[in-house]
C-alpha cells in the first residue's frame, strides 16, 4: 500500500469517527430511553419499520463503523501481531464489506 | 529489550489501553449485534426470543459492560480528535477526566433505567 | 552513612542485573551512581556521560522501569525503598551493560529529512523570522530536543513497529516544517507521512510524558498529521 492511501486511511477514520461521535451520542440516548421497562419486538419495530429518519440515520451510522472499525483492525493486527502486508490489506476490506453488508441487512430487517 | 508496565503507567497509556480494547471488543460484539436485529427478518416473534434471552442477569451485567465500552470509545474517541486536530495546548488530563466522567454517567444511566 | 541497594544491567540483549552497594550522598544524581560503580567497585563497567549538565543527551537510561537523562535526575527523586534499577534504554540494541546503539535512532531522523535545506544562498539578505510569529512559536516548542532518545524508548508504537520513525525524528521534521527559511518542504512531508510516519502515532503521550526537555513530541506529530494530509490533498505527499 502506498504511503498516501495510508494517509488517507488515517483521514477517513478520523472523519468517520466525527459521524459516529454523533451516531453514537443518539443511538446512547435512545438507548437509554428504550430501556425503560424493557425491550420488546414490537415496541423497537413499531419505532423503526417504515421510518425513512431511522433508515437514514442508521444507514449512515452502519457505513461510518465500516469504514471506521476495519482500519482500526488494520493498526491492531499489525502492531500486536505482527500482520502486515497485503494480506492484512485485503482482510481489512473484507472485514469492512462484511460489516457493511451485515449491517444493511440488519436495517432492512428492522425497517422494511 | 521492551517497556513494562512502570515505563507504561500514566494517564495517557492508559487512555489507549481502554480505547483499544473497546475498539477491539465492540468490533466483536457488532457482528452478533447485526445478525440479532436481523432475526427481525423471520418475523416479530423470532426477535422476541432473542430479545428475552437477553433478560438473563448475566446477559444484562455484558449490555452494561457494551454500553460503557462504547461511551469509553466515543468520549475518549473525541478526546483524541480534540488532541489531533485542534491547535496543541495543556489540556489532555483535563480531556481525559471529563471523557471518563462522561463514560460514567453514560453507565449509571444506563444502568438505572436496565433495572 | 546510609547504602543504597543498585541493580544493574550487565551484558548484552542476554544478561542480567547485578547488585552494587553505593554509599548515598547529598545531592547525588543518577550518574553520580553510575560514575562510583565504574571508578571504584568495577572499572569494566561500560556507560555513555559527556556534559553531565543535561546538553549532550548522550547519558539517557532506563532507571526504575523509566527512560531518564541521569546526570540532572536526582536519586532522590527515583529511589525506592533505598534501591535503584539501571538499566539501557528500551527499543535500542544493547551493545553492553548500559550503552545502546543509537544508529537506528539517527538514522530515523536522517530518514524523516531531520536536515535543515537553505532555500536561500550566500548572495541573499538574512532571513528575517519575527520571534513571536506563529510558525516561529511552533519551532520554539521543540527546538530545544537534545536527541537522548529518551521518548524513543518510552514509545510503545516503535516496539510494536519497527519501522516507526519515532517521536524524536518526528518532532525534527516539525521544527523544519516550520522554519520559514528551509526549503525542502514537500520532501520532508512525504518522508514522515504514513504507517511509518506521523499517522503510525496513537497519542500515548509516553514521549511527552519522558521528555526531560519537556518537549512535546505528541503535539509536534499531531502538527504532522494535518500538514502530511494537506499536502496529500495538493497531490503533494
Ligand atoms: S504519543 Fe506517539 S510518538 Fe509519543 S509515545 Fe505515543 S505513539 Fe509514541
Ligand atoms: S524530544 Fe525530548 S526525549 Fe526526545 S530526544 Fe529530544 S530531548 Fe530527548
Ligand atoms: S551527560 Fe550530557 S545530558 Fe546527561
Amino acid at each position: 500500500m502506498n504511503t498516501r492511501t495510508q494517509v488517507y486511511l488515517w483521514a477517513a477514520q478520523r472523519m468517520s469517527a466525527v459521524v459516529l461521535a454523533v451516531c453514537v451520542l443518539v443511538h446512547l440516548g435512545t438507548l437509554i430511553y428504550a430501556v425503560q421497562g424493557g425491550l420488546s419486538a414490537t415496541e423497537i419495530l413499531g419505532r423503526s419499520r417504515g421510518s425513512a429518519a431511522w433508515a437514514a440515520f442508521y444507514g449512515v451510522f452502519v457505513l461510518a463503523v465500516a469504514v471506521h472499525a476495519p482500519i482500526g483492525l488494520r493498526s491492531v493486527l499489525a502492531e500486536w501481531l505482527g500482520w502486515r502486508g497485503t494480506g492484512l490489506d485485503a482482510l481489512v476490506i473484507v472485514v469492512a464489506l462484511a460489516i457493511a453488508a451485515l449491517g444493511m441487512r440488519a436495517l432492512w430487517a428492522v425497517i422494511a | 529489550m521492551r517497556n513494562d508496565w512502570r515505563a507504561r503507567s500514566h494517564a495517557g497509556w492508559w487512555a489507549f489501553l481502554v480505547h483499544r480494547v473497546s475498539g477491539i471488543l465492540l468490533t466483536l460484539f457488532l457482528p452478533l449485534h447485526f445478525l440479532a436485529l436481523g432475526l427481525a427478518l423471520e418475523g416479530e416473534a423470532a426477535l422476541d426470543a432473542a430479545l428475552r434471552w437477553t433478560e438473563q442477569p448475566l446477559v444484562k451485567a455484558a449490555e452494561v459492560v457494551l454500553v460503557v465500552l462504547l461511551a469509553a470509545h466515543a468520549a475518549g474517541g473525541i478526546r483524541l480528535l480534540m488532541l489531533e486536530f485542534l491547535p496543541w495546548r495543556e489540556w489532555h488530563k483535563t480531556l481525559l477526566a471529563v471523557a471518563g466522567g462522561v463514560t460514567l454517567a453514560v453507565g449509571v444511566g444506563f444502568l438505572l433505567n436496565l433495572v | 552513612m546510609s547504602v543504597l541497594q543498585v541493580d544493574v544491567w550487565r551484558g548484552g540483549e542476554s544478561g542480567s542485573f547485578q547488585r552494587f552497594e553505593v554509599p548515598r550522598l547529598e545531592s547525588q544524581t543518577v550518574l553520580d551512581v553510575v560514575t562510583h560503580i565504574q571508578r571504584v567497585l568495577d572499572p569494566t563497567l561500560s556507560y555513555r556521560f559527556a556534559c553531565r549538565v543535561g546538553m549532550c543527551g548522550s547519558c539517557a537510561m532506563t532507571v526504575n522501569g523509566r527512560a531518564r537523562w541521569t546526570c540532572r535526575t536526582h536519586v532522590a527523586e527515583v529511589v525506592a525503598g533505598g534501591a535503584l534499577e539501571i538499566a539501557p534504554l528500551r527499543n535500542l540494541p544493547v551493545i553492553k551493560d548500559l550503552v545502546t546503539d543509537m544508529r537506528e535512532f539517527f538514522d530515523k531522523w536522517a530518514a524523516a529529512r531531520g536536515q535543515f535545506r537553505p532555500s536561500a544562498s550566500r548572495k541573499d539578505d538574512f532571513a528575517r523570522v519575527e520571534p513571536d510569529s506563529p510558525r516561529r512559536q511552533l519551532v520554539d516548542a521543540g527546538i530545544e530536543c537534545i536527541g537522548c532518545g529518551v521518548c524513543y524508548a518510552a514509545c510503545d508504537v516503535v516496539s510494536w513497529n519497527p519501522e516507526y520513525l519515532g517521536p524524536a525524528a518526528l518532532n525534527r521534521a516539525w521544527t523544519l516544517v516550520n522554519d520559514v527559511r528551509d526549503g525542502a518542504r514537500d520532501e520532508r512531508l512525504a518522508a514522515v507521512a504514513g504507517d511509518a510516519g506521523c499517522h503510525a502515532c496513537h497519542t500515548h503521550m509516553s514521549c511527552t510524558e519522558r521528555c526531560p526537555k519537556k518537549i512535546s513530541p505528541t503535539a509536534a506529530i499531531a502538527g504532522l498529521k494535518r500538514a502530511t494530509l494537506g499536502a496529500a490533498l495538493k497531490g503533494k505527499a
